[in-house]
């Protein structure tokens, strides 16, 4: 007996899904840090908004992209830390001993992260509306904001996933994290890329992915809808999600070997 | 090999080798009968998980060949993974599921029609005794309970063979007591062949109709573990003196009734196989009192698993896999070969 491929993924992601939301050191930190994070930003740095060429008087509106990039970080943490327990734990042998297909098994395995991320790209949006930043793209470009966080999230998660196959212990997934925010900070997260001023700076910005996600968020905040920027965006958070999900998969071979 | 039917399992000269250390399975023949509970005992690091792993299609053998429920485990892993039940070392259970999510999650996978998923869920949990538990997430179980629920899930899809990899390893008397008659009822009344692993003596005793002793990765004796016991013989005695001073005198006594070895201290008793049997205890105590040794204790041994144990590697069962590590497959990540493993 074997069940179909999307019944093994519904379940699979129901499982995930149940218990990031039953952890709430999962939850609480993805929601509260980005924007305890964003309120700092925002009070202090607002004064940015005075330099010449800088796209908006409202330094909230545009720090308010940074919470869906974090939010795809802690993804990393999450679905990788989760999947590294199951390996660890044997709980993987068990779910390798049914008729699970490897492809339900990653699919699954990023439901949670993935509602995770749907549910805090609401709560940071919501949160910034309420504290003042301006959606430029309006109604329909909120619909495209949650499409293009989930999207990161996906992303994000993907590499989590890959690092737990490949290192097996959560500790190693974990270890991912602090790289991960270097990427962060060394991107067009404080300042749009013309903007800043050490030439080093500006071109790891233009070379880092991570500016192409923040600044295809923050075109939706800003500018309404930017072609560019929202392609770039989609464009880079496939090309993450290719990548890793492709490694993910390769090396699902050594973790789930059955004959 | 040439028998009349089937076997359930059917090992030969299976071998793994892990790239850092000796095989941890070293050309293992063996067939385990439909119906039967085999008892598959070692100390740690002897090579009883690695064999199931390879049985349960979970490590893929270096050489040999194996059959479980009368499929190739290198050529015809899916099949034999629709045959089998699994609950391997450690019970491997999502802490942030309830048991009955966990019963949900397995017969989906399992293709279970959607209406027979809750029914046969529901009543392997009532089955295992765990229906006021079945709503409580997993994290809260005891390991007993953690346990029973493993034994569950691998019941899950009507399995004709069920392997156990050390199954109560760390519970109390009583979980220990609850999970050998569940083993035994689906052995006797179902016609389950169970395939245990275990490293205590009185389980293998208990429970298996037939033992395999493994140590550094060979099977070193098999059999019933009564005709196991009766390759030793003879009883042993031990005595343990009123007067710890006078160990010595009772240590000259037991020697007249030795089975040509020296009589051995176990803490405070001294102890020795007798050459005579049980009919000899009586001359025991004869003796003893008649050179004036007054005994605190004095009991009849009959021999046991772990007299073989020690007849066949020139150590005790107990506490010598200490300091080894477990087997070496829990140590690396397991690599598929070339002979056709592959992923999902």
């Amino acid at each position: 007996m074997s069940s179909p491929v999307f019944t093994q993924v519904a379940e699979l992601g129901r499982r995930s899904i149940m218990r990031t939301l039953r952890q709430p050191a999962q939850v609480v930190p993805t929601i509260t840090f980005p924007l305890f994070l964003l309120a700092i930003n925002a009070g202090g740095l607002d004064a940015t908004t005075n330099l010449p060429g800088f796209p908006t008087n409202s330094y909230l509106t545009f720090a308010l992209a940074v919470p869906f990039i974090q939010s795809g970080i802690f993804a990393v943490n999450n679905g990788g830390a989760d999947l590294a327990r199951d390996i660890e734990t044997g709980f993987l042998d068990r779910l390798a001993l049914t008729p699970m297909s490897g492809v339900a098994l990653v699919a699954g395995q990023l439901a949670g992260v993935i509602a995770l991320g749907f549910i805090n790209a609401i709560v940071y949006l919501l949160v910034g509306l309420a504290a003042g930043a301006s959606l430029a793209a309006g109604l329909s470009g909120a619909f495209v904001l949650l499409a293009l966080a989930t999207l990161i999230t996906f992303a994000f998660g993907c590499i989590g996933v890959y690092a737990a196959f490949k290192f097996g212990n959560g500790e190693a997934v974990q270890g991912l994290f602090p790289v991960l925010f270097v990427f962060l900070f060394l991107s067009s997260m404080a300042l749009p890329r013309p903007l800043i001023e050490q030439d080093w700076f500006r071109t790891i910005a233009t070379y880092n992915p991570v500016s192409y996600l923040i600044e295809g968020i923050r075109s939706l905040f800003i500018d309404g809808f930017d072609a560019e920027a929202l392609a770039l965006a989609f464009g880079s958070a496939l090309v993450i999600a290719g990548i890793f999900l492709a490694l993910a998969v390769t090396n699902l071979r050594t973790r789930l070997v059955r004959t | 090999m040439s028998h009349e039917h089937p076997a359930s399992i059917e090992v030969e000269g299976l071998v793994k080798q892990f790239k850092k250390g000796p095989r941890a399975v070293d050309g293992i023949d063996l067939r385990v009968e439909p119906g039967e509970i085999y008892g598959f005992l070692g100390p740690n690091g002897a090579g009883k998980s690695t064999t199931v792993l390879m049985l349960t299609t979970l490590l893929p053998p270096d050489k040999g060949a194996a059959r479980v429920a009368g499929f190739d485990v290198g050529r015809e892993g899916a099949r034999v993974r629709e045959n089998i039940g699994a609950a391997l070392q450690e019970a491997a259970l999502d802490p942030f599921l309830t048991g009955r999510e966990h019963m949900r999650l397995q017969t989906a996978l399992h293709g279970l029609p959607k209406a027979e998923r809750r029914k046969r869920g529901d009543s392997l949990i009532e089955r295992v005794g765990l229906s006021d538990a079945a709503d409580r997430r997993v994290g809260g179980y005891s390991g007993g309970m953690k346990r029973r629920l493993d034994l569950a899930l691998a019941l899950v899809h009507g399995p004709r063979v069920l392997f156990l990899d050390e199954p109560t390893t760390g519970l109390d008397i009583q979980s220990r007591t609850a999970l050998w008659e569940e083993v035994g009822r689906l052995a006797r009344d179902e016609g389950v062949t169970v395939f245990l692993t275990t490293q205590y003596l009185e389980e293998a005793d208990a429970l298996a109709n037939r033992v395999g002793i493994i140590d550094h990765g060979r099977l070193v004796a098999e059999g019933t573990p009564g005709a196991l016991k009766a390759e030793i013989g003879d009883p042993s005695v031990e005595a343990v003196p009123a007067d710890p001073k006078r160990r010595d005198d009772v240590a000259r006594v037991l020697q007249q009734f030795g089975a040509g070895e020296c009589p051995h201290a176990i803490d405070e008793s001294i102890a020795v196989r007798l050459k005579g049997g049980d009919s000899s205890l009586a001359d025991v105590v004869r003796a003893l009192d008649r050179e004036g040794i007054e005994v605190a204790h004095l009991q009849l041994h009959a021999p046991s698993l772990d007299d073989v144990f020690l007849a066949k590697t020139g150590r005790t069962l107990e506490g010598s896999g200490e300091g080894e590590e477990d087997d070496a497959v829990l140590e690396e990540p397991r690599q598929p070969t070339a002979s056709g493993a592959a992923a999902a």
